[in-house]
């Protein structure tokens, strides 16, 4: 059962990692225009080079 | 600051007559918001994103396409009338927002919190479910202690984050000595973690860790699902309030006009209204001819004359020619502000509804509490064991914890909302829909509510085609709404403007030309030299084409599409339908016969609308009134609910429970049919959480309920509930 002692953190720390990019997407706006975020990558005005 | 620049704090502030407030310094970026409703692909986003910011003086633009708008960064210099013009050569249709009207939707953080603590509250209930099942499924002895301990770890920081707004709920509550559901949400909590705690440090078997996470997140979701209903339609709202900029033309010294906003305003500006603006205050014209429709503000539809020292007010729309006001009352002053009391007062004479919500919580709050002490009580009698009748009041409150209660009226609003908001009509206030759903009596404005409020005209087959070709040369330049009307009609009879020469519009009066040698005009009828003793109980217009008698050209309000079919699927639904009006007596009794309205009272006062609601609502009649005008703001508040079109006034607006967005009046129909379904979903709810409530909390009581009894009920109450509420879509 030792296992348990390697598993359970690794669980807990993925799961922790999801939840603080979640909160990361939510703090920084990402959530404020989906249906223009989903149509933006069909624009291929800033393909070569990210928008200033 | 230096101290150079307030040199007068050096002696005592007090003595200082009005300390002077630092200077602003000049804004150096001006934000400025458009609203875009036809854009719709990304090619939309980077035409206009490119264009606006290749525009001299803007610093950044950025398009959302989900609220379909553009917030520009500018050099405070740049003016939102060069952003339209400029979106409008592209081909996009662009309205200013007023970003002040904005706030709530720039940043929604109250949603955001919740949405954060939901998250929380769902990744340490899945962690906790995970240890929770290994438990359940026989993990013993040393593992499950562990496992009881890693729980308790996760959920006390999880729960102390999450609950909050249950916390803070319920201690408001308390302090007001009062009881919501919230109380017995963190009793439940608090009990379920101080004796699952006590468990697990005398290394029980039974810990509610899970279950204190499950209920969080299922009641977090329910509050989460509330209030973005809330925030979508307050944001809609907002948007609509937004489109009407508070800008006004004040004439300084020299008679330059400079554009201010309204709020600048002070009593003895001169104003410059132009033709088709609206007053900003109330005041006394010094200078022009016009005419001014005030329908907004009194349901009346003819025109009236303004002229050199006739007293206008606010919300008045300036027809023909440029006014130039001296303001008399601005601000809270105006008569349009002073509605308002009458609003306030029609608001508290509505009976104190009490939501679904609301009186469930009153039944089961204390119900909860009673049953749970006694079954603590109970037990610690039978057996003198402290622990184990703890453990048992712990499984009770749990069990019976309004998970279900608390998703079962968000859910159905949600649900409700969502299809109403396709249908074209905006809920704003949070029990509109049961409100909705007990109204018998429905009570219509006649201007702008059952009519569009644009003219029609009635006897154009009676005109000669002589007599249209010159009329249709006459009224095809003005902005008069009475000839816009006209020109449209006869241009849709196929006829063609007549050659006319010198035409000259005079504000207030008419127009008049020469043709064909002779003098022509369409104006009104004192102006034509006529004295008019027919009474003008039809709004009409004379046409004098230099030969034979003058030609009377009548106009008929047109009823809005939808409105005869309306009237009709309201009486079907067995609803009693009165149509009061601030019209005179002709026009109020053409529409209620043409609709089919059997009860109409016209040419009534603002103060006898809100008097006719409160005694239909005293004579036990629920009443929902449909109105847009400033009279009918404090009918509107009176009412049981209210619907206003979203061409009303903001104050008609703000006191109506439900917009209607579009133009036709259908959807009002099809709310009353949907809020007495969503009426039926909300108690069905209730019921289903009551069920398994009545199938769990016996086996509770007896002390048979395990934690895994409890996961199961808990779950299954709120997905059925849930499933329920979405047959509505």
């Amino acid at each position: 059962m030792i296992v348990l002692a390697y598993l359970i953190p690794i669980s807990l720390l993925l799961g922790g990692i999801g939840l603080f990019a979640f909160i990361y997407t939510v703090r920084t706006d990402q959530y404020d225009d989906p249906e223009g975020d989903a149509r933006r990558i069909l624009s291929d005005e800033w393909d070569d080079q990210p928008k200033p | 600051m230096s101290d150079a620049a307030h040199p007068r704090l050096a002696v005592c502030p007090g003595c200082i007559p009005g300390v002077a407030d630092p200077v602003n310094p000049a804004p150096t970026v001006a934000r400025l918001a458009l609203s875009l409703p036809t854009i719709h692909c990304q090619a939309c986003i980077s035409t206009l994103e490119r264009a606006l910011g290749a525009m001299p003086g803007v610093r950044s633009a950025r398009v959302n396409l989900t609220l379909k708008r553009a917030l520009v960064e500018a050099e405070p210099d740049l003016c939102a009338a060069d952003l339209i013009s400029m979106c409008e050569g592209l081909g996009f249709e662009a309205h200013e927002l007023d970003l002040t009207a904005l706030t709530s939707t720039q940043s929604d953080r109250a949603g955001r919190a919740l949405l954060v603590r939901l998250a929380v509250a769902g990744f340490a209930s899945m962690n906790v479910m995970l240890l929770s099942i290994s438990v359940w499924s026989g993990a013993s002895d040393a593992t499950r202690d562990m496992f009881h301990w890693i729980s308790a770890a996760i959920t006390f920081p999880a729960i102390v984050f999450s609950a909050q707004p249950f916390f803070h709920n319920a201690w408001n509550a308390l302090r007001a000595r009062r009881l919501n559901m919230d109380v017995p949400i963190v009793l439940a909590l608090v009990l379920a973690l101080a004796t699952s705690f006590w468990e697990t440090s005398l290394s029980g078997e039974h810990a509610y860790f899970d279950a204190a996470l499950t209920l969080t997140f299922f009641l977090l979701a329910g509050r989460y699902l509330d209030h973005r209903t809330r925030a979508a339609a307050r944001s809609a709202a907002e948007e609509l309030s937004a489109l009407e900029v508070p800008r006004a033309w004040r004439l300084d010294a020299t008679g330059q006009a400079t554009e201010v906003a309204v709020a600048d305003l002070q009593v003895g500006d001169l104003i410059r209204v132009r033709p088709g603006g609206r007053m900003p205050v109330d005041g006394v014209i010094v200078d022009g001819r016009s005419e001014c429709d005030r329908s907004l503000l009194t349901g009346e539809t003819l025109p009236v004359l303004a002229e050199p020292g006739a007293e206008v007010s606010a919300g008045e729309v300036n027809l023909t020619g440029p006014l130039t006001l001296r303001a008399t009352a601005v601000g809270q002053d105006t008569s349009l502000h002073r509605l308002a009391d009458l609003v306030a007062i029609a608001e508290s004479g509505r009976s104190r509804y009490s939501s679904l919500a609301d009186n469930a919580a009153r039944l089961y709050a204390p119900g909860v509490h009673i049953l749970s002490a006694l079954a603590f009580a109970g037990w610690y009698l039978y057996s003198f064991d402290l622990r184990m009748a703890l453990n048992i009041a712990a499984a009770v409150l749990i069990i019976t914890c309004p998970c279900a209660l608390g998703l079962a009226v968000p859910a159905v609003t949600t649900a409700a909302s969502g299809r109403l908001f396709r249908a074209g009509l905006l809920v704003k206030h949070a029990t509109a829909l049961e409100r909705l759903a007990e109204v018998d009596t429905v009570v219509f404005d006649k201007t702008g509510t059952l009519t569009a409020g644009t003219p029609e005209v009635v006897n154009l087959s009676e005109l000669s085609p002589r007599q249209r070709a010159v009329a249709l040369a006459l009224a095809a330049g003005s902005a008069h709404p009475l000839a816009q009307s006209l020109t449209k009609a006869i241009l849709a009879a196929g006829e063609r403007p007549a050659p006319v020469a010198d035409l000259t519009e005079i504000p207030g009066d008419g127009i008049e030309a020469s043709s064909e040698g002779r003098r022509v005009r369409l104006g009104r009828a004192s102006w034509i030299g006529l004295d008019l003793n027919t009474g003008a109980a039809q709004t009409a217009t004379w046409l004098d084409i230099g030969e034979g008698d003058p030609f009377a050209i009548f106009f008929a309000d047109a009823p809005r599409p939808g409105a005869a079919r309306l009237v009709g699927q309201l009486q079907e639904a067995g609803k009693r339908v009165v149509l009061i009006s601030g019209d005179t007596t002709a026009p109020v009794a053409d529409l209620a016969a043409r609709l089919g309205i059997s009860e109409w009272h016209a040419e009534v006062l603002p103060a006898q609308k809100a008097a006719h609601v409160a005694a239909l609502t005293q004579s036990g009649h629920r009443v929902l009134m449909v109105g847009d005008g400033l009279n009918d703001t404090a009918a509107l508040a009176g009412a049981h609910v209210s619907i206003s079109p979203a061409s009303a006034l903001d104050a008609a607006r703000v006191a109506s429970d439900i917009v209607l967005l579009g133009q036709d009046l259908v959807p009002i129909a099809e709310a009353c049919r949907l809020a007495t379904t969503a009426t039926r979903r909300i108690r069905q709810n209730f019921r289903i959480a009551t069920v398994y409530n009545i199938i769990a909390v016996p086996l509770a009581i007896a002390g048979l309920a395990t934690p895994l009894i409890a996961a199961l009920a808990m779950s299954t109450s709120s997905v059925s509930v849930s499933l329920n509420a979405l047959r509505l879509r």
